[in-house]
This record gives C-alpha cells, sequence and structure tokens, in this order.
C-alpha cells in the first residue's frame, strides 16, 4: 500500500550497487506557475558517475532534483517525459537513495550524533548489532572525528553535514543526492563537506548528482558538468570554468567623510557563559566606505553587527554614533542601543542574515511602506517611497504578493530595500550574499557600491571573500 | 534552563529506574494527590519525593531552588488564592494544598533530571508500544526548541530594526509579541516540511517495521521502584484516613 | 507510463488519503508546530512576569490569558487535518512549557493531554471532515471547558460556586475567541505565506 516492494528491501541486499538515472524529454510545470521549470530534459547519468548539475536560481535544479528524489507529488504539478533511477519509477527505487541538502539543522534528527546515523538503519529494520558497526564504518568514511555521543547541537555548520552524509552512507545508498549542501557554511564547513565526500565517492559504490549554483569548488570531484539554462540542459566539456562572479563588476567610486559611527573596546558576554562571544573590539563606520568584518567562523562577527546596529548594548566597552547622526534623537544621546525604534530606523539600518526574520507585513508595497511611516511620514509619501523602491529593484510585479512567497535572491533584495526606505545613513549588514548565485550576488555588490558612493556608511560582517575583495574599503579580521 | 541542550542521561541512581517505570509512578501518585484536599496524604507523598532528590542529582541546595522556584512560588499562590476565594477554608487549608501542588510536581522534576529525551522515546516505544514515528517524530521536533528559542530572540531584534518595538504601551506590546510569535510558527513550520522530507530520505516512512539501536529493558528494581511507591500513597491514604483528616475530593 | 515513471505511489492529497492516515510531514510538522507554540508559551509566560506579577496572583484574570494555551490544539487539525493532531500538538507544546521550566512544572502534562483530547472531541463530533469556523469555535469551547474544568479540580477546589462558574464563563469565552477565532485566522494567515503548500489547508480557499 504504501511505497512499492523495492522501498522494503534492506539496504544491503545484493540488489545494491550504484544506480543510473535516466531521462528522456523529462518537462515539469509546477501547479502556481505558468512556465515550465523544466522542458525537455534528456540526460543519461551511468551507475557510479558523478555529475554536477548547475545552473541559476530559478533555472530549473531543484525541480530536477525533486524529480530525481520522487518527492514531485504537489497537486497540479504536470510531469511529462520519462525519468527512470536504477531502471525504475523514482519513487520506486526512493529507499537506494540517500539525500544532503542545504540546512543541517533541517536534516538531523536525533540529540546524540551516533544514534543519528543509526537512525536510517533503525527505519531499514537492521538489528542492533549490525546497526553499530555500520554507524562507525560511516562515521569513519566522512572523517567525523568525535565519537558516537557527542551532543548533535555542539557540533558546526560543516560537521553536522558530515554527520548527515554518514546518515545517509549508512544505508548504502546506490545514488547520492547533494543539493547544495555547502550554501548556508562557512569557508571552513564547506571544505569539511567537501573533503567528506571526496573521500565517500573514491571508490564509486554509489552514483553522485551534485546540485549547486557554485559549480567552481565542485569541479575536481565531479566526471562531468551539465548546466540548466531556463528550463533545458546543456553539456560542458572537460575544460570548462565558470566565469567568476566578480568578472567585469564595474562600480562607482566614492569618497571618504567623516566617521558617523564608532565602537570602541565593545565587546559581549552573553549572560551565563564565560566566554565572550566578542572580545573589546575598535570598528570605526565612515561615510562613504565599506567596512568589512571578517572572523573564520563563530558567532563574533553576528555580535558586532548586533552592537554596531544598536540592537544591543555591549557589556564592555562602548559603541557611539557622531553627534551628527545622534541629532534629533529623542532619547538616549549618542548610544544607539538605547535610541527608540523610531529614531534607530532612521539613522541605522540593519540587514540581516535571514531576510525573513524582518518580515512583518503580508504584502510587499506595505512592507516597504512600514520603515517610512513608523519614522513618521505621512502615508501618501511612503507610499511613493515604496514604490520607488519597488520599481528601482525590479519587484514591481510583486508589489501584492506575500514577502514569504519570494525567491531567496527576492527576499535578499526585499530586505535590503526595506532598510534602504528611511534613507539611514549608516547600513549594516549581516551576510548579505548568503546562498546567492552569480547574478543576484552582482546585483547585491551593485547596490551596496551605490549606497556607498552616496555617502552612507556600510558595515558588512561575511564570510565571502569576493565580495571583501570588490567592495572592502577597511577591513577587520576578529 | 535549557535542559533539552541535553546529552547522555545524568550519570545518577535514579536513571537506573526505566523512565516508564518513573512514569507508572507519577501516574499513582497523581491519582492519589488529585483525589484528596487534606494535610496529611501530600505531606507524607512529599516527604518522601524529597528522600529521592539526591538520588537524581540534585543534592545542592541551589541545584534544587533552580529547578523547583517555578513551582514552589505557584504552589505558595494557590494556597493563598484558593483561602482568599472560598467561602470559610481556613488557612491550613491552603497550606494542603500547596502542599498538594508540590506533591504533583515534584516527581516531574525528579524525572527530568534524571533521564533524558531520547531515552524516554525508546523506552515508551519498546514497553508502551507508542506509535515509533510519533515517538520519533516528537523527538526531533524537541531537538529544535534550543533553536527555536534563539530566533524568536532574533526576530524580536529584527523587529526593532524595522521601527517596531513594544514600548509601555501593552496593547503594542501584545501585537508585537503576536507578530514575533507569528515569524517564528512560520520558520517552525518551514523547518518542520524540510525534516519531514529529510527523514523520509531516511526511510522513516517505508513501512518497514522499526528497530531500536539502544534498546530499552525493565529489570527487577524498576518493580521495586513501583511497589515501593504503591506502598508510600497506601501509607499515606491510610495515615490520613486513620487520623481523620482525610478529605476526598469528591463527596465527603 | 511515461506519467507513471515520475508520479510516486503513494497518495500526496493529504484528505484524500483520509484523516487517519498520517504521513511524515503531518506528524512532524504538527511536532514542530507543537514545539513552537511551546517556546511561545515560555516567552509569552516571561513578558506576564515582567509586566505583570500581580496579575498571576490572581487567577480570574489569568482566565482572560488562556486562550493562548489552547490554540495548539485548536490549530493543528486546521493545519494537518488528521484525527489526533490536537492532541498531539498540545501536548507536545505542553512538554517543551515543562522543560522550559514554566510556572506550574509538570503537571502542565496532564493539561496538555486533556485538553487536546477536549479539542479532538470538537473535530471529532464532524468526523473530522470539515475543517472550518464552527468546528475551530466547537473544539476551542471545548478544549476551554475541560482546562476550566482541571483548573477548579486541580488548584481551586475551595472557591465558592459563584466564583467557580465565573471563572468557567471567562474562560470558555477567552478561548472561543483566542483560540478559535483567533486560531482560525492564524492559519489563514499562514497559508497566505506559502508555508503550508504540502497541506490541503495550504491550497483550498475554505
Amino acid at each position: 500500500m504504501t511505497s512499492t516492494s523495492g522501498a522494503r528491501a534492506a539496504p544491503d541486499a545484493t540488489a545494491g550497487g550504484p544506480v543510473g538515472v535516466v531521462a528522456r524529454g523529462l518537462a515539469v510545470r509546477h501547479g502556481s506557475r505558468r512556465s515550465w521549470a523544466l522542458t525537455g530534459v534528456d540526460l543519461v547519468v551511468e551507475p557510479g558517475e558523478r555529475l554536477l548539475v548547475t545552473g541559476a536560481s530559478g533555472s530549473g535544479k531543484s525541480t530536477l532534483l525533486a524529480a530525481v528524489a520522487g518527492l514531485l507529488h504537489d497537486e497540479g504539478t504536470e510531469v511529462t517525459g520519462e525519468l527512470t533511477v536504477g531502471g525504475r519509477p523514482p519513487a520506486a527505487s526512493r529507499g537506494r537513495l540517500g539525500m544532503l541538502a542545504q540546512d543541517p539543522d533541517s536534516q538531523l534528527v536525533m540529540t546524540r550524533a551516533g544514534d543519528d546515523v543509526a537512525f536510517g538503519l533503525e527505519n531499514a529494520g537492521l538489528p542492533p548489532e549490525q546497526i553499530w558497526p555500520r554507524v562507525d564504518e560511516a562515521m569513519a568514511a566522512v572523517g567525523f572525528v568525535h565519537g558516537r555521543d557527542r551532543p548533535t547541537h555542539a557540533l558546526s555548520g560543516g560537521e553536522k553535514q558530515r554527520l548527515v552524509l554518514a546518515g545517509a552512507l549508512a544505508r548504502r545508498p546506490g545514488l547520492l543526492l547533494l543539493d547544495e549542501p555547502t550554501s548556508q557554511l562557512d569557508p571552513g564547513g564547506a571544505a569539511l563537506v567537501r573533503d567528506a565526500v571526496a573521500r565517500v565517492v573514491a571508490d564509486r559504490a554509489a552514483t553522485v548528482l551534485v546540485v549547486d549554483h557554485d559549480a567552481a569548488p565542485w569541479l575536481p570531484l565531479v566526471d562531468r558538468v551539465v548546466e540548466l539554462v531556463d528550463g533545458g540542459l546543456v553539456e560542458h566539456g572537460t575544460g570548462w570554468r565558470p566565469a567568476p562572479r566578480a568578472a567585469g563588476l564595474r562600480l562607482p567610486a566614492a569618497t571618504a567623510g567623516p566617521v558617523l559611527l564608532a565602537a570602541d573596546a565593545a565587546g559581549y558576554t552573553y549572560r551565563g557563559t564565560a566566554v565572550p562571544a566578542l572580545r573589546p573590539t575598535d570598528a570605526a563606520l565612515r561615510a562613504g566606505r565599506v567596512l568589512a568584518v571578517t572572523r573564520p567562523n563563530g558567532t563574533g562577527k553576528s555580535t558586532l553587527a548586533l552592537l554596531l546596529a544598536g540592537l544591543r548594548a555591549p557589556t564592555t566597552g562602548r559603541v557611539d554614533a557622531a553627534a551628527g547622526l545622534a541629532s534629533g534623537v529623542r532619547r538616549g544621546g549618542t548610544a544607539p542601543h538605547r535610541w527608540r525604534a523610531a529614531d534607530l530606523v532612521t539613522r541605522i539600518g540593519t540587514v540581516f542574515q535571514n531576510p525573513e526574520q524582518q518580515f512583518l507585513t503580508g504584502r510587499l508595497r506595505d512592507e516597504l511602506a512600514l520603515g517610512p511611516l513608523r519614522s513618521g511620514e505621512h502615508a501618501a509619501a511612503a507610499r511613493a517611497t515604496a514604490d520607488g523602491l519597488l520599481e528601482r529593484l525590479g519587484l514591481t510585479e510583486f508589489a501584492d504578493a506575500n514577502p514569504f512567497t519570494l525567491s531567496g535572491g527576492q527576499k535578499r533584495r526585499l530586505s535590503v530595500a526595506t532598510a534602504l526606505a528611511t534613507s539611514p545613513e549608516v547600513l549594516v549588514l549581516d551576510e548579505p550574499t548568503f546562498g546567492q548565485d552569480a547574478r543576484t550576488w552582482r546585483e547585491v555588490v551593485t547596490l551596496l557600491a551605490e549606497q556607498r558612493a552616496a555617502g552612507r556608511a556600510i558595515a558588512i560582517v561575511t564570510h565571502d571573500a569576493d565580495l571583501v575583495d570588490v567592495l572592502a574599503d577597511e577591513r577587520i579580521r576578529l | 534552563m535549557t535542559s533539552l541542550a541535553v546529552g547522555p542521561a545524568p550519570d545518577v541512581a535514579l536513571a537506573r529506574i526505566n523512565p516508564v517505570t518513573q512514569l507508572a509512578a507519577i501516574l499513582v501518585v497523581t491519582v492519589v494527590l488529585l483525589s484528596s484536599l487534606d494535610l496529611v496524604t501530600p505531606s507524607i507523598v512529599v516527604a518522601a519525593e524529597l528522600c529521592l532528590l539526591p538520588a537524581a542529582g540534585l543534592t545542592s541546595p541551589r541545584a534544587v531552588w533552580s529547578r523547583t522556584w517555578p513551582l514552589l512560588t505557584s504552589a505558595a499562590s494557590v494556597g493563598v488564592v484558593n483561602v482568599l476565594l472560598s467561602d470559610d477554608a481556613p488557612p491550613l487549608a491552603g497550606a494542603a494544598l500547596a502542599l498538594r501542588v508540590v506533591g504533583l510536581a515534584l516527581p516531574g522534576v525528579l524525572l527530568v533530571a534524571s533521564t533524558d529525551p531520547v531515552l524516554l522515546a525508546d523506552a515508551l516505544t519498546v514497553h508502551w508500544r507508542v506509535p515509533p514515528r510519533f515517538a520519533y517524530g516528537a523527538l526531533a521536533a524537541l531537538r529544535l526548541v534550543p533553536l527555536l528559542v534563539v530566533e524568536f530572540e532574533s526576530v524580536r531584534l529584527a523587529r526593532r530594526t524595522r521601527g517596531v518595538e513594544g514600548g509601555s504601551n501593552p496593547v503594542a506590546q501584545a501585537r508585537l509579541f503576536a507578530g514575533t510569535g507569528f515569524a517564528l510558527l512560520v520558520g517552525a513550520v518551514r523547518r518542520g516540511s524540510r525534516l519531514a522530507t529529510a527523514m523520509d530520505a531516511r526511510g522513516f516512512d517505508s513501512g518497514v517495521p522499526r528497530t531500536n539501536a539502544r534498546g530499552s529493558s525493565l529489570h527487577a528494581r524498576d518493580a521495586v521502584f513501583l511497589a515501593g511507591t504503591v506502598l508510600v500513597c497506601g501509607v499515606a491514604v491510610t495515615a490520613s484516613i486513620s487520623t481523620g483528616a482525610w478529605q476526598p475530593l469528591f463527596g465527603g | 507510463m511515461a506519467e507513471q515513471a515520475v508520479r510516486p505511489s503513494f497518495t500526496d492529497e493529504s484528505d484524500a488519503s483520509g484523516p487517519t492516515r498520517w504521513r511524515t510531514v503531518d506528524i512532524v510538522v504538527t511536532a514542530v508546530l507543537g514545539v513552537a507554540f511551546g517556546v511561545v508559551f515560555w516567552a509569552w509566560g516571561l513578558l506576564w512576569n515582567a509586566t505583570g506579577a500581580a496579575f498571576t496572583a490572581f487567577p480570574p484574570a489569568q482566565a482572560f490569558m488562556y486562550g493562548v494555551w489552547l490554540l495548539p490544539a485548536v490549530v493543528a487539525p486546521l493545519i494537518v487535518r488528521k484525527a489526533g493532531a490536537g492532541l498531539f500538538a498540545e501536548f507536545l507544546a505542553a512538554v517543551v512549557s515543562a522543560l522550559l521550566g514554566s510556572a506550574w512544572g509538570a503537571q502542565v502534562l496532564l493539561y496538555g493531554l486533556l485538553q487536546g483530547l477536549a479539542g479532538e472531541a470538537g473535530y471529532a463530533v464532524f468526523r473530522y471532515r470539515r475543517f472550518g469556523w464552527p468546528q475551530a469555535l466547537l473544539s476551542a469551547v471545548l478544549a476551554g471547558a475541560m482546562a476550566a474544568v482541571l483548573d477548579l479540580v486541580y488548584w481551586y477546589p475551595l472557591w465558592s460556586a459563584g466564583w467557580k462558574l465565573t471563572y468557567v464563563a471567562l474562560v470558555v469565552a477567552s478561548t472561543a475567541v483566542v483560540s478559535g477565532i483567533g486560531g482560525r485566522a492564524l492559519v489563514r494567515a499562514l497559508a497566505r505565506t506559502g508555508a503550508l503548500s504540502s497541506f490541503a489547508s495550504g491550497r483550498s480557499r475554505a
């Protein structure tokens, strides 16, 4: 009644081994859209082969992955053409699949590392005495250095992804699907994951399909590269290299102005912890300059962003706004964390790493008008500002859409726009290029450069090395 | 406070009692205490529970206080309120009710201090035939609690960046809270959907009967523990009746 | 054959498969919903302690707050449309409340169970086939009544009859408005964000 008998076989049955994927004329359209996400895709993946599927956001990569994983079952989804995995319909082969997706915290199930890896084997009905040796084997295969009892919450992002990979491997899959597994990790974590993947694919016991808009890091690990362009497939030759993101980017120049906001030995220790999240740090934000804050890993840089944005008070040291910036503030003097929110919003604009956390309304237009309204503008003026911004960012057609329904790149543009709507002189951004493909990356960079040229002081907390190279005038390494 | 961000079960004496045994004991105690309103029954039961505190690793007064202060304040409040709003109850009746609250809540404190959610889920699925998909689905969701707590705080700060703040107006505070709560729920539902897909990718819905890698076992000491609980409750009720203080909830 | 090549064999429409057949996504989303509400309750409790400690000592005033605590029981079935969703969500919200340190300790678990059951009755009466305003209101009223009765047994058995009746009335009124009407509105708002796309409740206009 549930999945067909294919899924009932134990993962290490003799029918194991790598499986291939064959697609002929595969076309998919989602119910809510008018255009086809995939148009006539022909693809043959041999068992044991390693393939990279790349392409910009919205090109159909996730749809192709969902189709192969047998996850295309929303009502109204139209599918034509043929797709088989291991010679059978994708749903029948689901038991032989292993998946690694982007967000580790949405994939881990148990509180201890070993238990999580064992999870998939428990589901397969293996007896306990067979489970634990395989758990150890899988954890060693991915290079997970901690033991079985390590709490999962204590792991870094890269380590969590490694663990998820171990969990997938323990089931000895015939096909491994990797859906942008490093896009939410810092460079160290991403390297950990790629290293783990390289280790496990060496013996070709499974076919590997990697989907990622960022092709360059995966090239050494794969045999073939295909790219999805507007729903159609293009095969690249062995010498192909993607164009670097910053190629040909021309940004407006800017001149430095006075310091608008300064941190003076500002540090922060969370209540109840002994180790400071941020050691006393100096930082000065000048008009017309971009300050980049980097750190190998850890939360220190986000904490600095919170202090600069006036969202938390430093536990040591101080953060001061220049007299010009602080003029007209009703309460709090030059300390932004004491300002009222309505005053803060017109002076310091903040963009969080997760744009959804800053969404308040049910419509784009309202979202953009909210800041101006809150800071005292009249309704008509606020609406005009909102419409102007919508056009500037190419989001006019979504004016009445719910912000949560936008794509990742659009949400990012929206959150930057809402920060700009009140014309603050200082901008603080936390990982603004997170998860962006080449095109939206360039848009964000251009937008920020324009703000800089307009005389704003910008602080960017990031681990994106390209962004720092292209945009940073000054740099702090924590 | 985030006892949920927990690793292995603490190495305390009470941890050797299976969680389902403790749950059964809690059930017994609850029935006995709920059905009586006098002072004697809860006194005896609470005294017995206090003896178990060291077995749960709660030896320092500080540790005990940090885990029990909420229930102590509410117990006090119950005692006071009942006396105030009743027709003719003496203060001692208030004390009896307060003690009853403590007696009902303390076993829960003991349980939390001596086990962890994974062991509890294992015990429930192995011994009480709780459907594993629900037990482990719940466990996966519980794992997200510390993350959700952090996210709540982030969303609250994010509101400040948009110019929205509660200030001193309670209505504004309530609206701000509702908005923050909503954003949290949206994120949680999305995360849940992704988690479900990931669990299915590891065979969660394959229909194959699940095994348990850790197992859960019952021993003689579990029977002893349960018998001991029943005995203590029996003694409490007997003492209460024989001293004439017995006052059942319904009737009498 | 081409169609079958991609369409999986398990059913996808959550109401087509009936209210007792739980998919993984039904289980996990209900669980996460319950847990998220538990976190919201904890934060709500903190807010309460900060603004009105005096309030917490005067239970009839607390009756107004009740609607919030019962949201999981009413909202979960509206979203996943499965039998037992309200019970599951409400119970988990109680578990999280207890673990995060609510002022009521572990007896919230019993509350969660019984309130959840009472809320379920509101949907069971309609055989889990309808999930609209009347169902939400009935569920809210029943859950509220159960909560009030539990309070009277557990905490306030010595109150005079007059106070007891007032209390029940206040609690039921509060839950009808906040959990019933508010809960239904909450689900509609969630559907508009697109978060409910895996469920029939996210697609229908009902």
